[in-house]
């Protein structure tokens, strides 16, 4: 129960301007631009995009600044300001097939066509804190260019080298291509939810709570041994169809990081044994969030596969109602807010319990004349 | 282990599946296309300096809003709503009717007016094909010149030889 409390409107005021002040921090120190955020701590807008939901590379830079670097406080940023925007049209579904990689490895086949391609990647670095970046230094060198660019045209893993075997289950496609897709900004969501509604969930789920659900995933809470098949992190063209036009048209560049794992082969009496597939595809370039998406999009698939739930990332009703950081920041912070009348009864039922059995104690310590002789007798 | 691409996969058949037939179309799909990868600065500069003259109306203002980005469960499989993007469309009326539209990535609304605005020229006479083959070519060597530094990063593999052999 909320009851109006007035009269901390000046506090308020002044906690706002202190707020600011503090997020400024020492004048003498120059103030941080946006666009140096939006180029320099690009990951960090990278999520608040993907989690925020709505991909704007300069407002999630700007919803950064404001939150003090609170990436939860500038997702919640981001989702209030989509609310403000009408939705012109969908895209048509994106070609990861064909897109613009800068990066592109695989786990399973060392010598894939279109070869292993690192990128921009922290793996193999040393983790050693590097002292020159403090010290204001060096532009660094620009970095080498191959002879030739990339291949152009390189195979999925898992559908034109796997399944080119049969080895792979297949991506099941709906008979009806203009079906419904879920979409949980429009519609509550309903169990048991669709995969379209999982993905969609996951894909701007929290981080580290879809981190810790595929780490569980490995670590016995659900029967899902998983290999990276293909992880690509690069750009893709989106393209919408206008009505007024008539035609697709390609509207400009994002980008994503895209995961499918190799799972836990499957067979039956009828079926020859056969891998399944996990699909992580996140906003921006994050494969940590990427690959965990995957294995729990892999263990939400226990239904489907027929297997038996062990552990909570198989279950998609626990996992689609805790990954939203703004919904779940909501909840738990929302209890830091005046409850001052709730636990003024809290406080009446406990002293009026108390007295009851205070009472009891006092009455039958008198009829089993067991009392203590008062200090005045 | 060597792996062998599927001559014939499913994703080879998504390719190009939505390639217009008609010539017309694919020429408009084209200079939007590259149009909307351009910068306000450079399509202001280009509009002030040579189309300066045109007079022109607004059919549609500016306005800002979202696609929903879809995608495909393990890429070809079935869709899924990913996200929302910024975008922002913009249609203009050339003096002799002429329409242009854009839609482009992003909240820039005088860079969907200048698109706008040189759809409609392009349509109409296709006087500005000249900067759009400039900006066209520009862009294809960015992204060569930046998937040329990706392959800098491509994995070369050697085998050590190992053992007594001779």
């Amino acid at each position: 129960m909320y009851v109006a409390v007035k009269g901390g409107e000046r506090a308020i005021n002044n906690a706002h301007k202190l707020l600011a002040e503090q997020r400024r921090g020492d004048t003498d120190i120059a103030e941080i631009e946006t666009d140096q955020i939006e180029q320099q701590l690009s990951l960090s807008v990278t999520r608040v995009m993907a989690e925020g939901s709505l991909y704007d590379r300069d407002l999630a830079a700007l919803a950064i600044k404001q939150a003090r670097g609170d990436l939860i406080e500038a997702i919640f940023l981001m989702r209030a300001y989509r609310t403000t925007l009408p939705r012109f049209a969908f895209s048509k579904p994106i070609k990861t097939a064909e897109m613009d990689v800068s990066r592109r490895i695989s786990a399973t086949f060392k010598d894939l066509p279109g070869g292993q391609i690192l990128g921009p990647t922290f793996d193999y670095t040393h983790r050693l804190l590097d002292f020159t970046l403090m010290a204001n230094g060096e532009v660094p060198t620009e970095a080498p260019s191959g002879e030739n660019p990339i291949d152009e045209n390189m195979p999925r893993v898992l559908d034109d080298i796997l399944n080119y075997e049969g080895l792979i289950q297949d991506e099941p496609v709906p008979v009806d291509e203009n079906a419904p897709v879920a979409d949980l900004t429009r519609e509550p969501v309903k169990f048991p939810a669709g995969r379209d509604l999982r993905l969609q969930n996951l894909s701007r789920g929290d981080e580290g709570f879809v981190l810790a659900l595929g780490y569980s995933t490995q670590r016995g809470y659900a029967n899902s041994h998983a290999f990276v098949g293909e992880i690509r992190y690069g750009t893709v063209s989106i393209e919408i169809e206008p009505e007024e036009l008539g035609f697709a048209i390609d509207i400009g560049d994002i980008e994503l990081t895209e995961c499918e794992t190799v799972n836990k082969f499957k067979g039956s009496k009828t079926k020859l044994p056969q891998f399944t597939r996990g699909y992580g595809l996140v906003f921006g370039q994050n494969e940590r969030k990427a690959i965990s998406m995957a294995l729990v999009d892999r263990a939400m698939r226990a239904n489907e596969m027929g297997e038996q739930i062990m552990g909570p990332a198989q279950d998609s009703e626990f996992v689609m109602e805790h990954s939203d950081n703004v919904q779940s920041t909501g909840f738990v912070e929302h209890i830091k807010l005046p409850h001052y009348v709730d636990f003024q009864g809290e406080l009446e039922l406990v002293r009026r319990m108390r007295a009851e059995v205070e009472e009891r104690l006092a009455k039958s310590e008198t009829e089993n004349g067991t009392s203590q002789p008062e200090a005045a007798e | 282990m060597t792996a062998h691409p599927a001559p014939n996969a499913r994703t080879d058949q998504n390719r190009n599946a939505d390639t217009p037939t008609d010539p017309h179309i694919a020429a408009r799909q084209k200079w939007m296309s590259v149009l909307a990868r351009t910068s306000r600065a450079r399509l202001e500069t280009e509009w002030s300096e040579n189309h300066g003259n045109e007079s022109w109306t607004h059919l549609r203002e500016p306005q800002i809003g979202m696609v929903m980005v879809r995608g495909r469960a393990g890429g070809a499989g079935q869709r899924f709503n990913l996200g929302e993007m910024t975008v922002t469309r913009c249609a203009v009326t050339l003096s002799d009717g002429t329409v242009g539209h854009s839609y482009v990535k992003g909240r820039d609304r005088i860079q969907a007016q200048y698109a706008a605005l040189f759809d409609a020229v392009m349509l109409r006479d296709g006087s500005a094909s000249d900067f759009i083959d400039t900006l066209a070519a520009e862009q294809a060597a960015a992204k060569r010149d930046h998937a040329r530094k990706v392959a800098a990063t491509k994995v070369d593999f050697f085998t050590l030889v190992r053992g007594e052999d001779e």
